[in-house]
């Protein structure tokens, strides 16, 4: 019995490290943000008061949220099934006896070592008005050079594409590991029977590559609320909150309007988001995918 | 099960066959011009750093060849310190999180105890709820724990990767029990059994687990962007943001050559370890 303490005790304690840090830095953070959800701003010599649900109110009211919970869906909406789509067609080149395939591996993968914020810049220029790579290549084509990143109608597209760009070559590790392990078999079955590359991809690959989907696809949700490097260089949220998404509204709330009361309200937000993901994994589509 | 499993198309006509190669040779075109799309950023970005600015905006062959945007560059923003910062924080974090981590998954992986599922749980919510989420809320603790503008501060919140411990604890799950019992016999103690059994048998997870880690928080900008605000503890990243964001003029050359300064020692890394790299994030993904 006595021994039985003593090892449990042990398992704490070597559980402790690691407890310290995310209790500091992501369980008690996410509780106080709530609390702090309910309270206003501390100003200078004045501390935070109880204002009950005035924050949500505000926010309810808040045009530039409402804008930003927009472009948010818009954002998830077009990058997520677009990058899944092409990270899935990368992984079965990859996967195939094709000319090159370490260069395209490279090629396919190369956006996901390089910084966001590095890379943003090379795309501030593609999409320069007048000499920008694309206005250039437009205008060579006959078309008119177009704003990209000025434009409030271009804009949201605009930063879609370079998180396409920047995403599909991760995932695509992803299919591609879930492809090698796949049987042999299959496939040479397929081929006696003469069944097309579209037709075993749809009745084979596609089912049993289910798993890898939804772990891709959880990933994508949270990326879609938690990529906003390129939008501080590119965009900053610009023009007229044109490209604004919500964990970058939260930033520029916080740390540059530097309203506490109303940046937790945001963050609350972003956790609902967050756990519905989360549920929506465990519950439903978990389920689906186990035979 | 379905009538439909055995299409009519069994034997191999010329003509069918001829356009399987059609199909198939369009497939590679394919390929290629979108990861010729994919790597024009990065062509682009070679282009511009290694040509006087003149040149930065049109395509011509003989352009000549310079490293005078890099040397601009260079002199321009004091990189030699966003550099070491950099690489302090990067080592730094990985440090820490191999020995917490390690810890914790030894934990969850070898003992029972009261709680364990729960404390599990509690772990994996972090691989939802980022610290990029809460930066409010932990740039208030950082305030209070007197850590803004240090590097310390901008690695503390990712001292304990929820990923890191997920990944080990399944790596140690793994581990025959007759290895641990048989070091038991020869009277190792418990840190001994860690140091010496499970940690060796787990290195293709460790080397996995510090490539993703250097590789994120190389390119990891939103929270340091927050908490830094000198020369002294502003990471590359950020440091690049300040240097481009300021005054310059637009001049691209100079630009994308600090561009690639910047991702330079990733870059590289990365295509000399190109297999490893690739096969390292496969691994981090499907455990």
């Amino acid at each position: 019995m006595h021994h039985h303490i003593v090892r449990n005790v042990y398992a704490y304690l070597l559980l402790l490290p690691a407890f310290v840090f995310l209790v500091g830095f992501t369980h008690y953070p996410a509780i106080a943000t709530l609390l702090d959800s309910f309270m206003s701003t501390p100003r200078a010599g004045r501390a935070a008061t109880f204002v009950g649900m005035q924050n949500y109110q505000d926010m309810l009211a808040d045009p530039t949220f409402w804008k930003s919970v927009v472009n948010n869906f818009w954002f998830a909406l077009a990058t997520i099934p677009v990058s899944i789509a092409l990270s899935i067609g990368m992984a079965l080149w990859v996967n195939d006896k094709i000319a090159g395939r370490s260069f395209l591996r490279m090629a396919y993968f190369l956006p996901t070592v390089l910084p966001m914020i590095a890379v943003a810049n090379i795309w501030i220029f593609f999409y320069t008005p007048g000499y920008g790579l694309i206005n250039q290549i437009l205008q060579a084509l006959g078309f008119p050079s177009q704003n990209w990143l000025g434009d409030p109608n271009l804009v949201l597209g605009s930063v879609i594409v370079v998180a396409i760009w920047k995403e599909a070559g991760f995932f695509m590790i992803f299919y591609l590991a879930a492809l090698q392990s796949l049987s042999p078999s299959y496939k040479e079955a397929a081929q006696i029977e003469g069944a097309s590359a579209w037709y075993f991809f749809r009745r084979i690959q596609w089912p049993l590559l289910m798993p890898t989907t939804i772990f891709v696809l959880v990933n994508a949700l949270i990326n879609a609320f938690r990529m906003v490097d390129h939008i501080i260089v590119m965009t900053k949220g610009g023009p007229d909150n044109a490209s604004s998404l919500i964990l970058f509204y939260l930033y520029e709330v916080g740390f540059k309007f530097w309203d506490q009361g109303y940046a937790s309200v945001l963050t609350v937000v972003l956790l609902v988001i967050l756990a519905v993901v989360g549920l929506l994994q465990f519950f439903i589509l978990d389920r689906r995918t186990h035979y | 099960m379905r009538s439909s499993l055995t299409p009519p198309a069994r034997s191999i006509s010329p003509i069918a066959k001829n356009s399987d190669f059609f199909i198939s040779k369009l497939s590679t075109l394919g390929a290629w011009l979108l990861a010729l799309l994919w790597i024009t950023p990065l062509l682009y970005a070679m282009w511009a750093a290694f040509h006087p600015s003149e040149f930065a905006t049109k395509l011509v062959l003989d352009a000549p060849l310079t490293f005078a945007n890099f040397i601009s560059a260079w002199e321009a923003a004091p990189f030699a310190s966003y550099f070491l910062n950099t690489i302090i924080l990067v080592a730094g974090i990985l440090c820490m999180q191999l020995i917490v981590c390690t810890l914790a998954a030894y934990s969850f992986a070898r003992y029972e105890f009261p709680g364990k599922n729960i404390l599990f749980s509690l772990v994996l919510i972090q691989l939802m709820v980022m610290p990029e989420i809460l930066i409010v809320r932990n740039y208030q603790t950082l305030t209070q724990l007197g850590l803004v503008d240090t590097l310390f501060g901008i690695g503390l919140p990712y001292f304990a990767s929820a990923f890191a411990i997920f990944l080990l604890r399944q790596t140690f799950k793994t581990i025959p029990k007759e290895l641990v019992e048989a070091a038991v016999m020869e009277g190792a103690s418990q840190m001994q059994i860690l140091r010496h059994v499970y940690i060796p048998l787990a290195k293709p997870v460790y080397l996995a687990f510090a490539l993703v880690s250097v590789s994120y928080h190389w390119n990891n900008f939103l929270w340091p962007l927050v908490v830094s605000n000198s020369v002294g503890s502003r990471p590359l990243t950020v440091g690049l943001q300040v240097f481009s964001s300021t005054d310059q003029g637009i001049d691209w050359s100079i630009i994308t050559a600090a561009t690639l300064l910047t991702s330079g020692p990733l870059l590289i890394g990365f295509m000399i370890f190109q297999r490893q790299f690739v096969q390292s994030f496969m691994r981090a993904g499907i455990k």
